[in-house]
């Protein structure tokens, strides 16, 4: 048969010499590779003080945007439901009141969004689905509890903080720095 | 009056050297758990255990809690003594070997001459081995009384592993022994101070009592008696808490044992060359025999994990083929080439 490489090797059946069985050559051989890893650089990532950095494409917590005056963008059409294929987004809408112009965008609004953080499997659809731009998915990912319930985000879970009152949370929370937004207390 | 006297000073010497070496033997065996997980950690390329305290120097410490505040669990068909007798046996065995190292030279306290040294007996060598030969009926015991399978297979291999591999310890000894010509460690210890180590008269003497000392200890290559993938967790897969606990411990005191049993045999005890003999006043000299034996000890220690993270685990048949089928007869031929030799030497090299 013809070898693909030149690299092929025919393997050595040769009986092992008595000095082979004391295996002790080859040990010492493996020793000097294990002892030269002591003086490896270590990969290793030490969590709490270093983090690794996400790709900025990463999927993780939920975010409901605002627009710059401060406004909730989601209109609960209920889109991001419906792509959600875990279903795990649920809302009720309601209608906007007189004076209310400053809180919502739209003329109908989310009263209760929740999204529960065990069914999500972070793909992202209701993101893609979403037309107002209302949701996205941040670079965090969700902390872990000792409690089901708590992993039912709520609205006020969600929502990013307001640009008009607290313009470093909602910047931080948008852009360079994502990793503290999302973290519930 | 007088004996009397004397009797009692002996008698608390000595109970304060028991003391402190089975606490020094204690305290070494935690921190050699911790040791051993490091050097793991550093020979794969990772930090190893780094939360608890600087470096993670209390992790043992947490360890011993972790196990101590488990729940203990006696299997309702284990054979309650002997499951219970079994850890304690093994770190009996494990812990009565220190009594005849020679941990230094002589101080001097308060006017009587004090020998680092439990107990000087004459057949050091031997009791070592009697002793040692007992640790293996710890994990007998235990692997037996446990009512599995697992276990006793475990412990089954844990007692044909020690009988073939003391045998091949045994033989290398002997070569030893007519090199030195005593039994007793202290003499060992002091023939080879200002002199040249044992272990240049005995290289493969050295090899083989190493490699057996490796399949005494039960560890790797030779760990089959806790081969996880085999015998889920081995012989003491029933074992819980603190009982789980003494067997661990004395795994890492058998280290720590037959580590200062080879510095004292082949590399000069508590010598340090071209220094110790020189040194005038006893005091001193105690005190460098202590730091460079466990040097030493250390050293040997660092060689058994280093061996440990390296070679992966020999298949059961290999290892009795090894044991007696290159082992035994290295150390018969080792015997006998010493022995020629030794009796040409007293015939001042004539035939
Ligand atoms: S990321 Fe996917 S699974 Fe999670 S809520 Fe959005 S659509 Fe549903
Ligand atoms: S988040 Fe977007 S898709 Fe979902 S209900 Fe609100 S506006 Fe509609």
């Amino acid at each position: 048969m013809q070898a693909l490489t030149n690299r092929a090797k025919q393997v050595d059946r040769a009986p092992m010499t008595f000095i082979e069985q004391l295996y002790l050559w080859n040990i010492v051989k493996g020793m000097a590779i294990t002892f030269m890893h002591m003086f490896k650089k270590q990969p290793t990532i030490r969590y709490p003080e270093q983090k690794r950095e996400f790709s900025s494409v990463f999927r993780g917590l939920h975010v409901l945007n605002r627009d710059e005056e401060g406004k909730e963008r989601c209109t609960a059409c209920g889109l991001c439901a419906v792509a959600c294929p875990a279903e795990a987004i649920t809302m009720e809408a309601a209608e906007r009141l007189e004076g209310e112009e400053n809180l919502y965008r739209e003329e109908k609004y989310a009263a209760k969004y929740e999204i529960n953080m065990l069914r999500c499997i972070f793909c992202g659809l209701c993101e893609e689905a979403c037309p107002k731009d209302a949701i996205y998915l941040s670079e965090t990912f969700t902390p872990a509890d000792f409690n089901r319930k708590n992993f039912i985000y709520k609205k006020t879970d969600l929502l990013i903080p307001n640009p008009t009152t607290d313009a470093q949370g909602f910047a931080a929370a948008k852009g360079v720095k994502t990793n503290e937004i999302g973290l519930k207390n | 009056m007088t004996i009397l006297a004397l009797d009692w000073f002996l008698l608390i010497e000595k109970l304060i050297l028991i003391a402190v070496i089975i606490f020094a033997s204690l305290g070494v065996a935690l921190y050699t758990t911790f040791a051993e997980r490091k050097v793991a950690a550093i020979l794969q390329d990772r930090p190893g255990p780094n939360r608890a305290g600087p470096f993670g120097l209390f992790q043992p410490l947490a360890d011993g809690l972790k196990l101590i505040t488990k729940e203990e669990i006696i299997p309702t068909h284990a054979n309650k003594w002997l499951f219970i007798l079994g850890p304690g046996l093994a770190m009996t065995a494990a812990l009565m070997t220190c009594a005849v190292v020679p941990w230094g030279g002589t101080i001097d306290v308060m006017g009587h001459k004090v020998d680092l040294q439990i107990a000087d007996v004459n057949i050091g060598i031997l009791y070592v081995f009697a002793v040692v030969s007992m640790g293996v009926y710890g994990v007998m015991i235990g692997g037996w009384a446990s009512n599995n399978k697992f276990s006793l297979m475990a412990s089954l291999r844990a007692a044909s592993q020690a009988i073939s591999y003391e045998l091949a310890m045994g033989l290398s000894l002997i070569a030893l022994l007519m090199v030195t010509g005593s039994l007793s460690l202290r003499t060992i210890v002091e023939q080879q101070v200002g002199h040249v180590w044992n272990i240049v008269y005995q290289p493969v003497g050295f090899l083989i009592f190493f490699i057996c000392a490796l399949a005494e200890c039960n560890r790797t290559p030779f760990d089959l008696p806790e081969a996880e993938n085999e015998l889920n967790f081995g012989y003491h897969q029933e074992y819980s808490s603190m009982k789980l606990g003494f067997y661990l411990f004395s795994e890492y005191i058998n280290m720590f044992i037959s580590s200062t049993i080879m510095a004292t045999m082949f590399f000069g005890g508590y010598d340090l060359p071209f220094v110790t003999s020189h040194l005038s006043s006893p005091g001193t000299a105690a005190i460098v025999g202590i730091v460079v034996l466990m040097a030493k000890v250390v050293m040997f220690i660092f060689l058994f994990m280093w061996i440990r993270w390296t070679i992966p685990r020999f298949r059961y048949d290999q290892l009795m083929d090894l044991g007696w089928k290159k082992m035994i007869p290295l150390a018969l031929a080792n015997m006998l080439v010493t022995g020629f030799i030794v009796l040409l030497k007293q015939n001042n090299w004539h035939f």
